[in-house]
């Protein structure tokens, strides 16, 4: 089956759901959400704790709570949405861009589409990418595998648990596993630094008296098929595993919160140029990746910690989709790229392009490194534009400033974002 | 007791090849597996190459077989439907000094009666393979060297067995052989069987079985290899097998595309008491990485996805054991590389032995061609929509990463011998194998299992009967499956 649409939303998770309202409000009509699960709401529907929507709501939901107000406004504006529709193939043809997908109720589909939002979330990374040694059992479960066996199927994976790293979801299964009567022995992290927000060590590990050995990691699985044992150890200032100071658990499951990464495929097979750095397609200020037409937002552009940041960063991208549509691409001026500096690891948008901006900007950047009196600059030519104090920034929280148009002569080559400790040598 | 002509204790690949070949023949035939499916041991974890065969000694059990079963396999897969491309390989000399072993090399494969030798020089072998290493100084390509998927030839052979009437049963443990009055009492962890012949066919324990009743002992090692596999992004990484001829360094690790399109390095070799020792280590994979770089460069090992251990069964003098170790007892053992390339040929030249002696009829009805289960993925659209149409289910995608849909994974459990663990159903379907190694699927996989097979979700196994997934309800009580 063949179909024509004007924007075609890959993922129905809280960044296409966003991504879909707000295109509807600028004015598009003709508008396709593909979800490949059976439900919309994408991983929020198994992050059943709280702590959702401070920012955009004021108040404190759970997951479902959260996905719920964006899919009952998707319905509000009856925006059309295909679930267990799974996009296998994106390609660009011309002018448009062709979405493949197939599910049980439409069969193979292809979609000509003016504009692609990309909103496919991201995923875990397994055990594999760590080459961690060890046997092979049943038991060694990533954070986010647990997560939806205990909340959506109701059914416990572990008794006795050891955590490798301490992202947000890892320190979410902690608590989540120890409410359920399990016993989490302890939580490594390879890194001098957790992962994760501030907030979740305190509510997730300290409330339960759960360890987090910070410079620790797995060295050894044990069990042949399950997993018996854990051995973890102590890590140099070069990562590597320190002999003798190994630790031994005894323990039936291993869960790894090593990091996510954007699970960009499709886009590959589009054509997108990525950043080695996010894994996520390099964009402009509109959220536009180097394909014309295709755009991204949430976490397939890069991880975000906050959910309330997804929704923003996806509207964004909704507008401009629908701006696209509806009013052809917008005169380019010259684009001018964003240079990382000090702590700060890239920023999205990478490039910026005077000509075509609308009011503020929104660049979205993480640090490297726990910094401590830090202060954010954003600077071109030699002018500094903007200076911000940080007291902290950690690698675990995403940090965003609004540039002005107005700052902006249009002479600039290019744009410096910089952080640093007061003091430190530039 | 149930009776039988033949007992086939092991359904690696070596033990499935020797049952479908006697089950051209009339007779009541059993295969015994210790473990819960096909393919448990060492035929689930190799390098997956189908070995020209000039390798092996000239005159040796290993040369024949190999040069013979290389030969057989392209008709086998074919019959089979089991994934088999031959890629050709090089064997990379990195020291001018050791060009002479690498004449001959070549020298001993024209001996082996094995066609497509030819040497070549570094420039040469680089201009073939660009990412070669530029200490290359020579290298033997064998054109007919391939590479296979390991478990679809295994699973096909055991399949096509079944088809034509071969039993199988899985969980089962042989505990002792004793004499019947027409042949063996097979004892095993399910009670006993007997039979008028029994091929042993245990890999790592074969040498335990046979020392059991045979006079003259076998000495089986079991010999580790570690390997990582790597993403089908670095699957282009070379386009053939690339094996380092052992120089002042040592023995080198191969590095390879694989047929289904992902990187495979290794293995290590180390000799090990345990013959269940699947683990892997620092050091092995360690080594595993650096070795990859001798003959290849920049092997992007940040791609790993998964690493692995096999066990390979080396027998004291190097040469596989075939034939009647004792009357009415035939021993396929020391099984080791290059014993995928030669299960073919071993499994005719064993079956052979056991019909002749127990004068075996030919069946007339036997049916030589299994079919695998469809890959709807790799279709064209056309065909993959037309599929999906006859088949809705083939349109519901389970496993995102190799984009494995609920119909083939139904299939892959509703087959003769069929999926009832997860890597049952992996290793059938490649759902679970990609880059997100079952992260998102599995769940999945577990429901439709449990649906499936009418069990709840803590019956389901990941392999073996103790590698249950998940224990018991949440508090708030399960979903029953």
């Amino acid at each position: 089956m063949s179909i024509e649409r004007d924007i075609v939303i890959i993922g129905g998770g809280p960044a296409g759901l966003a991504a879909a309202i707000a295109a509807r409000e600028a004015g598009v009509e003709d508008i396709l959400i593909l979800e490949r699960e059976k439900e919309l709401g994408g991983i929020l529907n198994q992050c059943i704790h709280n702590g959702f929507g401070l920012h955009t709501f004021k108040e404190e939901l759970t997951g479902p709570e959260y996905a719920a107000r964006y899919v009952e406004r998707v319905r509000e504006l009856a925006i059309p949405y295909r679930l267990s529709t799974t996009v296998v193939d994106l390609r660009r043809e011309g002018d448009s861009t062709i979405v493949t997908s197939v599910s049980k109720a439409d069969g193979l589909t292809e979609i000509q589409a003016k504009a692609v939002i990309l909103a496919m979330g991201c995923r875990e990374r397994p055990r594999g990418a760590l080459n961690i040694p060890g046997t092979r059992p049943a038991g060694i479960f990533s954070a986010g595998t647990a997560q939806r066996l205990v909340n959506l199927e109701g059914w416990m994976p572990g008794r006795r648990v050891v955590i490798l790293g301490s992202g947000d979801i890892g320190l979410i299964m902690a608590r989540r596993m120890t409410l359920e009567g399990a016993k989490v022995l302890c939580v490594a992290e390879l890194m001098p630094y957790s992962g994760g927000l501030k907030r979740n060590i305190v509510q997730c590990l300290d409330d339960y008296g759960i360890p987090l050995r910070l410079s620790h990691t797995v060295v050894d699985i044990q069990g042949k098929e399950r997993v018996e044992g854990v051995t973890i150890a102590k890590v140099g200032e070069d990562l590597k595993p320190i002999p003798g100071t190994e630790e031994q658990f005894d323990c039936d499951t291993l869960l790894l919160s090593v990091g996510l990464l954007p699970e960009n495929e499709l886009s590959k097979q589009a054509g997108v140029e990525l950043s080695p750095v996010t894994g996520g397609p390099k964009v402009s200020e509109t959220l536009e990746t180097g394909v014309p037409g295709v755009f991204a937002c949430g976490n397939v552009l890069h991880v975000h910690d906050l959910v309330d940041y997804v929704s923003e960063e996806a509207a964004a991208a909704g507008r401009n989709a629908a701006r696209l549509v509806l009013e052809g691409a917008p005169a380019a001026g010259k684009p001018i790229p964003l240079i990382p500096s000090g702590a700060v690891r890239y920023t999205v948008p990478s490039t910026l392009d005077p000509a075509r901006m609308e009011g503020d900007v929104i660049i979205r950047f993480r640090v490297g490194r726990n910094l401590r009196k830090a202060a954010v600059t954003v600077s071109a030519g030699g002018r500094e534009l903007l200076r911000r104090k940080r007291p902290v920034m950690a690698p675990g929280e995403m940090e965003q400033i609004a540039l002005k148009k107005e700052w902006l002569t249009g002479g600039e080559t290019e744009i410096t974002l910089d952080a640093r400790e007061e003091g430190e040598e530039t | 007791m149930k009776k039988y002509d033949a007992v086939i204790i092991g359904a690696g690949v070596t033990g499935c090849a020797i049952a479908r070949e006697l089950s051209r023949r009339q007779g009541r035939f059993l295969v015994l597996e210790r473990a819960l499916d096909v393919c448990e041991g060492t035929s689930k974890a190799n390098s997956a190459i189908v070995h020209a065969g000039f390798d092996a000694q000239p005159g040796s059990l290993k040369a024949k077989m190999n040069r013979e079963g290389s030969l057989a396999m392209d008709k086998l897969c074919e019959e089979l439907d089991v994934p088999f491309r031959r890629a050709g390989a090089l064997v990379v000399c990195l020291e001018e000094g050791r060009l002479p072993a690498l004449r001959e090399l070549y020298q001993r494969g024209l001996e082996n009666g094995i066609k497509g030798l030819s040497l070549l020089t570094g420039e040469e072998a680089r201009a073939l393979e660009p990412n070669l290493a530029d200490s290359v100084c020579g290298a033997l390509l064998a054109e007919t060297s391939g590479i296979i998927c390991p478990f679809e030839l295994t699973l096909g052979l055991a399949q096509n067995a079944a088809q034509n009437g071969v039993e199988f049963q899985f969980g089962t443990q042989v505990t002792g052989l004793k004499r019947a009055p027409e042949g063996w009492t097979v004892e095993t962890s399910q009670g006993p069987a007997e039979c008028r012949a029994v091929v042993n066919a245990a890999g790592v324990f074969a040498g335990e079985i046979h020392n059991w009743v045979c006079e003259s002992q076998l000495h089986i090692t079991p010999r580790k290899g570690e390997y990582c596999l790597l993403d089908r992004t670095a699957g282009g990484h070379v386009s053939r097998t690339i094996f380092q001829l052992p120089g002042a360094l040592g023995k080198g690790v191969l590095v390879t595309p694989t047929v289904h399109g992902n990187l495979l390095v290794g293995p290590t070799a180390a000799d090990i008491p345990d013959p269940e020792n699947t683990a892997t280590t620092a050091e092995g994979l360690r080594e595993v990485g650096e070795k990859s770089g001798w003959g290849v460069k920049n092997v992007p090992l940040r791609q790993v996805i998964t690493s692995f251990t096999g066990l390979r069964a080396h027998e004291a003098g190097d040469d596989f054991i075939l034939g009647e170790s004792a009357p009415g007892f035939f021993d396929a053992a020391g099984i080791e590389s290059p014993g995928l390339s030669s299960a073919p040929a071993i499994g005719a030249y064993v079956a052979g032995l056991v019909e002749e002696s127990l004068s075996l009829p030919k069946k007339e009805n036997f049916e030589p061609i299994r079919r695998g289960i469809p890959k709807i993925a790799s279709l064209s659209p056309e065909e993959r929509a037309r599929r999906i149409r006859e088949t809705p289910l083939y349109g519901n995608i389970i496993c995102r990463c190799e984009q494995i849909s609920e119909g083939e994974i139904l299939d892959a459990i509703r087959a003769p011998l069929g999926a009832t663990t997860l890597d049952g159903v992996k290793r059938r379907t490649r759902a679970g194998m990609g880059r997100c190694q079952s992260g998102f699927c599995s769940p999945r996989v577990m429901d439709i299992l449990a649906r499936e097979l009418g069990r709840d979700l803590s019956e389901i196994r990941k392999s073996g009967p103790a590698s249950q997934i998940v224990w018991e309800a949440t508090r708030k009580g399960g979903r029953e499956a």
